[in-house]
C-alpha cells in the first residue's frame, strides 16, 4: 500500500492548482471548476487519512463535502445565469459594483 | 373629668342629641329635600299656602330643632334632681402630649339655660320661617333656595348647641366658629343682591357677609390667643381644670389671668358686637329677617355673654378686667342707643337696639352680675326675636301691598307722585324700600296681630312694668348702681333712649296715616307666621316671672353653676325700688317725648308738600347732630380711613412696589433673568456649540475621513477578495505552524 504522504502530496498539488485557478481565471465557470478541484483535493485528503487511521468518519465527511459541492454548483450556476441575463457577460472583473 | 360615665344619672345621657337632632334634620333636608321639593316647587307665585314640598322641608327642620328643645327640657328636669350638673363624655378628640381635649358635654344649669333658649326660640323662628321664606324666595325670585335656608338654620342650631354644651374651650371654639360660618352663609343668603355703597347694586349682601366674617375673625384671633395663653398657663383647656387652678395662678401671676381675660374680651366684642368690633351687626341685617331674629339678636350674638359668664371664675379674679368689660358694655349700650334714634330702616333700628342691649348684658357679666346678665340674655332673646320677626311680618305686609299696587295701578307713576323714599335703582320695584319706616305708617289697622305683638315687644324692650324687659333690665341697673356707678348712669341713659327709639319706631310704623300706597294696601300674614309671634309675645309678657324679686327662681337655678366657682361674687338680684321707679319714669318720659315728636309733630309735618317737609321731626331740632347719628357717627368711614384705607394702601404698596417693581421687575427680571440669560448664552455658545458640538462633529468627521481612506480597500473585484482570503489563511496557518514548531 502506498504511504499516505503520496496521497497528501497529490491532494496539495490539486489544491494549489485549484486555488491558483480561482485567483487567476476570469471565467466564473472555470473558477467553479477550480473550486471543485480544491474540494476534491480535500476529499482525497479525508479519504487518505481515513484509510491510514482506519477511521470511517473521514469517509463519511467526503459524502457531506460532495453534497455541499453539488448544492454549491447548483446555486452558483443559477447565479451565473442570472448575472448573464442582466449584464450579457460573465466576466468576473466586470462584476465590481461592490467597489467602495 | 370630675364625673365619670358611671355616675351619669337621670336623662343626662340624652345630651348629645341636642347636637344630633339638628344635624339629622339638615341631612334629611339635604338628601331627601331635593326629591320632595322638586315635585311641587313652582306653583303660582302669589299663593299664600306653602306647597307640600316646602312644608315638608320646613316641618323636618322645625321638628329637628323642636326635638332638641324637648331634649333640653328633659335635661332641665333632670337637673332639678342633680343641680350640680354632670359631664357626659362622647369622644376622645385630640391627644398630643399633655394636651387632652375630649368632645364632652357639660350639662349644668348655665348650659341648659342656653340650650333651652337656643332651641326654644330657634324652633319658633323655624316655624315662622316656613311662612316667611315662602314669600321671601318668591319675592327674590329663586324658590329653589327655600331648602338651603333651612339646612343652614339647622346647621346653625347644631353649631350653637356645640358652643353651649362644650366641656372645654376648644369645643366651645368649634361651635363659636360654626355659628360664625352660619352667620356668614345666612347674611349672604341673597349674595347676588343688595346695594353696596361702594360697589353699586348687586354685591351689598356679599360684602355685608364678608364684613361680618372679617370682624368676627379679628375677635376670634383674640379668643385664640386667650386659649393659647390658657394652655400655656394651665396646661388644659377643660373648664373645671382651668377654674380649679385659676386662684393659684392669680396669686402667682396676676398678669397672666389679666391677659387671658382681656384677649377673651376681644373675642367677646367680635361675637357679641361690642365696641370696637360692633360694626358688622348692622350690616348683617342683609340676611333674611328670621336670620336676624335668630342669629343676630336672640342667640349667636349672646355667645360672648355666655363666654364671660362661663369664665366667671377667671373674671372674678381680676377686677381690672371686669372693669374694662363693664365699661365696654356700658359704652356700647349708650353709643348704639343714640345711633338707633336716627335710623330709618326698621331692621337697622332693631340692630342697633340689639347692640345696645348686648352692651347691657356684657356690662352686667363684666361687673360680676352674672345672673342678671344671663337673665337679660334670656328675656332679650324673647322680645328681640319677637320684634325682629314682627318687623319681618311688617316688611312682608308692605311687600304684599307693593304687589297689590303694582298689579292695580301703574306702580312707577303712583310711587313718583306719592313722595316715597327710594334708592336710585332703575327698577322701581326694587328701588322701593319696604324696610324704610318713612314709607310706612298706619299699619295698626291693617296688620292687627302684628301690631299687637310688636307693641308688646317694644314695651318689653322699653322696660315697662310688668313686661319681661322691666325685670331683667331693672336687675342689671340695680346691681350696677352698687357695683359700678359710672356704668349705671350710662345704662340708665341708654334705657331712656331705648324707650324713645322704640316709641318712635312703633309710632312711625303703626300709627298715623299710611304715607305710601304699598303701606295703605299692606296685608296681615298667614297664621304660620303670626302664631310663633303670639307665643313669643306671651313669653315676653310673662318671662319676668322667671326671676321675680323675692322669689329668685332663676338666681337659685344658676347659682348651682355660678356660685360653686365664684362664691360671693354672684349677687343676689336685689330689687331696688328707687332704681325701678327712676327707670320706669324715664321710660315713660321717653315714650311721651316719642309721642310728642312722632305723633303730634309728625302729623303736622305730613301736611307740608313732600319736597319741603323734613323726613324726621328731630332733624330740625338736632340739626347736624341728627345727620351724624343717621350716619352712625361715621364710624364705618372712620374705620375705612384709619384701617381699611391704610391697609389697602399698604397692600397696594406691597403689590406694586415690593412685589411688582422690586421683586418682579428688579429681582426676577434684572437679577435672576438677566444673569441667567448671560450664563445661558455662555453655556450655549462657548460650551455647547464650541466644546460639545466640536467634540461630536470632530468625532464624526474623523470617522468619515477614516472611512474614506478605508473604502479604497474595497475594489469590487472578486479575485482580490479571494486573494486576500488566501493570504490571510496563509498568514494564520503560517502562524499556527510556526507556533507548533516553536513548541
Amino acid at each position: 500500500m502506498l504511504p499516505v504522504i503520496y496521497y497528501i502530496g497529490l491532494s496539495a498539488v490539486l489544491f494549489t492548482i485549484g486555488a491558483l485557478g480561482v485567483l487567476i481565471r476570469h471565467n466564473p465557470i472555470v473558477i467553479f471548476m477550480s473550486v471543485e478541484l480544491m474540494l476534491n483535493s480535500a476529499n482525497l485528503a479525508f479519504v487518505a487519512y481515513a484509510r491510514a487511521f482506519g477511521e470511517l468518519s473521514g469517509q463519511i465527511f467526503v459524502f457531506f463535502v460532495m453534497t455541499v459541492a453539488a448544492a454549491e454548483v447548483a446555486v452558483g450556476l443559477a447565479l451565473i445565469v442570472a448575472i448573464f441575463r442582466s449584464k450579457h457577460s460573465i466576466d468576473i472583473d466586470q462584476m465590481n459594483t461592490l467597489k467602495g | 373629668m370630675s364625673t365619670s360615665a358611671m355616675s351619669i344619672s337621670g336623662l343626662f345621657y340624652l345630651v348629645p342629641w341636642v347636637v344630633f337632632f339638628p344635624i339629622i334634620g339638615l341631612l334629611i333636608n339635604i338628601i331627601l329635600g331635593a326629591f320632595v321639593g322638586r315635585t311641587v316647587m313652582y306653583p303660582s307665585p302669589l299663593s299664600d299656602i306653602p306647597p307640600l314640598g316646602e312644608k315638608a322641608i320646613g316641618v323636618v327642620a322645625s321638628l329637628a330643632s323642636g326635638l332638641a328643645f324637648v331634649v333640653s327640657a328633659l335635661l332641665a328636669v333632670s337637673l332639678t334632681g342633680h343641680p350640680e350638673g354632670v359631664t357626659v363624655p362622647l369622644l376622645e378628640w385630640i391627644k398630643i402630649g399633655s394636651l387632652q381635649v375630649d368632645w364632652a358635654f357639660r350639662v349644668d344649669t348655665l348650659s341648659v339655660t342656653m340650650m333651652l333658649v337656643v332651641s326654644g326660640v330657634g324652633t319658633l323662628i323655624h316655624i315662622y320661617a316656613i311662612g316667611y321664606m315662602h314669600a321671601d324666595v318668591r319675592h327674590n325670585g329663586d324658590p329653589g333656595r327655600f331648602r338651603r335656608f333651612f339646612v343652614f338654620m339647622n346647621l346653625f342650631i347644631a353649631a350653637m348647641m356645640i358652643l353651649v354644651t362644650g366641656d372645654n374651650y376648644l369645643v366651645l371654639f368649634v361651635g363659636w366658629e360654626g355659628v360664625g360660618l352660619c352667620s356668614y352663609l345666612l347674611i349672604g343668603f341673597w349674595y347676588e343682591k343688595g346695594s353696596g355703597v361702594r360697589t353699586g347694586d348687586g354685591l351689598g349682601n356679599a360684602l355685608a357677609a364678608k364684613k361680618a366674617f372679617v370682624a368676627n375673625r379679628v375677635g376670634d384671633f383674640g379668643f385664640l390667643i386667650a386659649m393659647f395663653l390658657m394652655f400655656w398657663a394651665f396646661g388644659s383647656l377643660q373648664f373645671e381644670a382651668v377654674f380649679e387652678k385659676a386662684p393659684e395662678l392669680a396669686a402667682a401671676q396676676p398678669g397672666m389671668i389679666l391677659a387671658i381675660t382681656l384677649f377673651m374680651l376681644v373675642g367677646v366684642t367680635g361675637k357679641s358686637a361690642q365696641i370696637p368690633l360692633y360694626v358688622w351687626l348692622p350690616d348683617a341685617m342683609a340676611g333674611p329677617t328670621p336670620v336676624s331674629a335668630l342669629i343676630h339678636a336672640a342667640t349667636m350674638v349672646t355667645a360672648g355673654v355666655y363666654l364671660v359668664a362661663r369664665s366667671s371664675v377667671l373674671y372674678s379674679l381680676v377686677p381690672q378686667a371686669q372693669n374694662i368689660v363693664a365699661l365696654a358694655g356700658g359704652l356700647t349700650a349708650l353709643f348704639a342707643a343714640t345711633i338707633a334714634v336716627a335710623q330709618f330702616d326698621i331692621k337697622k333700628v332693631l340692630a342697633y337696639s340689639t347692640i345696645s342691649q348686648l352692651g347691657f348684658m356684657v356690662a352686667a357679666v363684666g361687673m360680676g352680675a352674672f345672673v342678671a346678665g344671663m337673665f337679660h340674655l334670656v328675656m332679650h332673646a324673647f322680645f328681640k326675636a319677637l320684634l325682629f320677626l314682627s318687623a319681618g311680618s311688617v316688611i312682608q305686609g308692605v311687600e304684599q301691598g307693593l304687589h297689590h299696587v303694582e298689579h292695580e295701578v301703574g306702580l312707577k307713576k303712583k310711587l313718583k307722585n306719592e313722595g316715597v323714599y327710594m334708592t336710585d335703582h332703575h327698577d322701581v320695584r326694587i328701588a322701593f324700600d319696604p324696610q324704610d319706616m318713612r314709607n310706612m305708617g298706619g299699619l295698626r289697622t291693617r296688620m292687627k296681630t302684628t301690631f299687637a305683638v310688636y307693641l308688646v315687644g317694644a314695651l318689653a324692650l322699653a322696660g315697662i312694668f310688668p313686661l319681661a324687659g322691666f325685670w331683667s333690665k331693672d336687675e342689671i341697673l340695680a346691681e350696677s348702681l352698687v357695683l359700678h356707678p359710672a356704668v349705671y348712669w350710662m345704662l340708665t341713659i341708654a334705657a331712656f333712649l331705648t324707650a324713645f327709639y322704640m316709641g318712635r319706631q312703633v309710632l312711625m310704623v303703626f300709627f298715623g296715616r299710611p304715607r305710601t300706597e304699598p303701606a295703605a294696601h299692606a296685608k296681615e300674614n298667614s297664621p304660620v307666621m303670626t302664631v310663633p309671634l303670639i307665643v313669643l309675645a306671651v313669653l315676653s309678657v310673662s318671662g319676668g316671672a322667671l326671676n321675680l324679686p323675692g322669689v329668685h327662681t332663676f338666681t337659685t337655678w344658676l347659682e348651682h353653676t355660678l356660685v360653686q366657682h365664684t362664691l360671693e361674687h354672684v349677687q343676689e338680684g336685689e330689687f331696688n325700688i328707687t332704681v325701678a321707679l327712676i327707670s320706669t319714669g324715664l321710660a315713660l318720659t321717653a315714650l311721651f317725648f316719642a309721642w310728642m315728636f312722632y305723633s303730634l309733630r309728625y302729623h303736622e309735618l305730613q301736611k307740608l308738600p313732600f319736597a319741603k317737609r323734613p323726613d324726621d321731626p328731630l332733624r330740625g331740632i338736632l340739626g347736624p347732630l341728627f345727620s351724624l347719628l343717621e350716619n352712625k357717627y361715621k364710624i364705618d368711614e372712620l374705620y375705612k380711613f384709619l384701617i381699611l384705607d391704610p391697609y389697602v394702601a399698604f397692600s397696594r404698596f406691597l403689590a406694586q412696589v415690593i412685589d411688582w417693581s422690586f421683586w418682579h421687575d428688579w429681582f426676577h427680571d434684572v437679577l435672576i433673568a438677566r444673569s441667567f440669560k448671560v450664563l445661558a448664552k455662555g453655556l450655549a455658545v462657548q460650551v455647547d456649540l464650541g466644546l460639545i458640538d466640536g467634540l461630536a462633529n470632530g468625532l464624526a468627521s474623523a470617522s468619515q475621513a477614516l472611512a474614506a481612506s478605508m473604502r479604497r480597500l474595497q475594489t469590487g473585484f472578486v479575485r482580490n477578495y479571494a486573494l486576500a482570503m488566501f493570504l490571510g489563511l496563509i498568514v494564520i496557518f503560517g502562524f499556527l505552524i510556526m507556533r507548533m514548531i516553536a513548541s
